[in-house]
């Protein structure tokens, strides 16, 4: 742990490293809460996976990556979002399909490009330590776009979260509430895409959020300590990973797991049989 | 006649299968409906249609003079199955004040979507719903921790808190005991001196006892005074010998 804090004061890519962790926290711990409770986990890994399609085609077409993985996240969002409010049959396996279509996509893209199969582990499982410097505005910028818009309008979207039966009957326009819902976890997961790669995005973006809920009755306080609780466990999963020289991404997410396992089984202590 | 619901020749099907054929309906203010019929008879359909969550395929339907679609704001409705699980982190208080979220939605979709703060008013009228079902000293509790008569009364506090003309209800009682039940009609019962309530059930001889009038409803629909519901019609309505059996709550 010295030896990170040391070279934390040293070297410039450990504290953009630290910063982006920090960043992605945000993101997870305002966007996770609704995932967990809306119970959208198996959508939200249909979008993060999708966008290995547009960061292929992206990269394969000489453009920014973050650009392609943005468009891809938007567009599945959308797509998956439409899928679940009109075609009610076999919903899962069209949702099913776009994530294997969409990582289909983006394998057969970057396998044409020389030297692809770095991008491809970097994309797939995150690398932290790698992150631009220029991307952190990028990062920030995703950041105040997701919280402004849910302190906005948190309450007609926990009215849609909650019981979109009773949303459409007051009169909210839940199809657009829905879909931009989805909208915003697909920017959380281009904004986790460095820290734990398209494949692991799952995983913070719901086990603080699930943590935080079994401690605290209110969706607002869920955001708020899903965030903390976030920025401690990724930026203890950075520290951690360090000195063994271990990935980060990987290291931050069996630790998210690890917190929850013991958080489950303290609070599973405490209940009734 | 001041009817506030009114169905002309009103069919729909869910794909191939007729669910109600047929249907003419009108309710005037103030009143209390029951709807009665077998599973599957279409009364939660025709509530649907009303709340105009559903559109018929054949009929004309009118509520408050207008399509539901437009009138929707105006009602009430508490679901047999609400879309919330319940172990959501929401308390009591919270569930009822999202029964006014969008309630400025005469402005259009758009003003539904201005952000919207809850204003020292809206808070008084949450708690007088709280306080009219009696629930006013759960408003900090998780709904996870509700009996299902106080989850109940929470999901009509939400329903009243707009102060609706109509209120719809769709077997408040399912899944409640026998004492919880009496108290919930009682407390329609009196809520019926300002609006016009509509409640699904399968109790005919239970809600009888409350209502003024009961439509019976399998596909097509049987409208009759309470003091008309006897051993014909119930053969008629459930398709096979029923008897009437009297039984107090």
């Amino acid at each position: 742990m010295i030896e990170f804090l040391q070279a934390l004061s040293q070297y410039r890519f450990l504290q953009v490293a630290l910063i982006a962790a920090l960043l992605a926290s945000v993101g997870c711990g305002v966007m996770g809460p609704y995932v967990v409770v809306k119970r959208i986990t198996f959508i939200a890994g249909g979008i993060a996976h999708s966008v290995l399609g547009g960061m292929g085609l992206a990269l394969y077409f000489g453009a920014d990556p973050l650009a392609g993985a943005l468009l891809a996240a938007i567009l599945a969002a959308v797509l998956i979002g439409w899928v679940r409010l009109n075609w009610h049959t076999a919903e899962d396996t069209l949702i099913g399909a776009l994530w294997a279509i969409g990582m289909a996509i983006g394998i057969l893209f970057i396998s044409r490009i020389p030297g692809y199969q770095a991008d491809l582990v970097s994309y797939l499982f995150g690398n932290i330590l790698l992150v631009p410097e220029k991307e952190l505005w990028f990062m920030a910028g995703l950041d105040a776009v997701l919280v402004l818009v849910v302190a906005l309008w948190h309450r007609q979207i926990l009215a849609v979260v909650f019981d979109e039966e009773q949303a459409r009957l007051r009169g909210l326009p839940v199809t657009f509430l829905y879909l931009l819902l989805l909208v915003l976890i697909a920017l959380t997961v281009v904004l986790l895409i460095h820290v734990v790669g398209l494949i692991m995005v799952l995983a913070l973006l719901t086990l603080p959020a699930a943590i935080a809920g079994q401690y605290v009755h209110s969706l607002t306080r869920m955001m708020l300590i899903a965030s903390l609780l976030s920025m401690f466990l990724s930026t203890l999963g950075l520290a951690m990973s360090y000195a063994p020289n271990l990935p980060p991404g990987p290291s931050i997410v069996l630790l998210t797991a690890l917190a929850y396992v013991i958080s489950s089984l303290l609070t599973r202590r405490g209940r009734p049989a | 006649m001041n009817h506030v619901i009114r169905l002309q020749d009103v069919s729909f099907s869910y794909g191939e299968m007729p669910v109600l054929e047929h249907v003419d309906l009108a309710v005037q203010e103030k009143e209390f409906m029951g709807v009665v019929g077998p599973n599957a008879g279409g009364k939660s359909t025709l509530l649907k249609l009303i709340l105009g969550l559903l559109k018929p395929q054949r009929g004309r339907i009118e509520v408050l003079g207008d399509k539901p679609e437009n009138t929707r704001h105006l009602l009430g409705y508490v679901s047999q199955h609400p879309s919330f699980t319940r172990d959501f982190p929401i308390d009591v208080q919270r569930v009822v004040e999202l029964g006014l979220v969008a309630r400025r939605d005469q402005r259009g979709v758009l003003g539904t979507l201005l952000p919207q703060r809850l204003s020292d008013g809206d808070r008084e009228r949450v708690m007088q719903a709280m306080q009219e079902v009696e629930i006013a000293a759960l408003a900090k509790r998780r709904i996870g921790r509700l009996s299902g008569g106080q989850l109940q009364r929470v999901l009509l506090a939400r329903a009243l808190v707009s102060d609706p003309r109509i209120l719809l209800l769709d077997e408040p009682t399912a899944n409640v005991d026998q004492r919880a039940e009496s108290e919930i009609f009682d407390l329609l019962k009196r809520l019926n001196e300002r609006m016009t309530i509509l409640v699904v059930s399968h109790d005919i001889a239970f809600v009888s006892s409350y209502v003024t009038r009961v439509a019976c409803i399998n596909r097509t629909l049987l409208c009759h005074p309470t003091t008309a519901i006897d051993n014909e019609l119930i053969h008629r309505l459930y398709g096979e010998h029923v008897s009437m059996v009297s039984h107090g709550h």
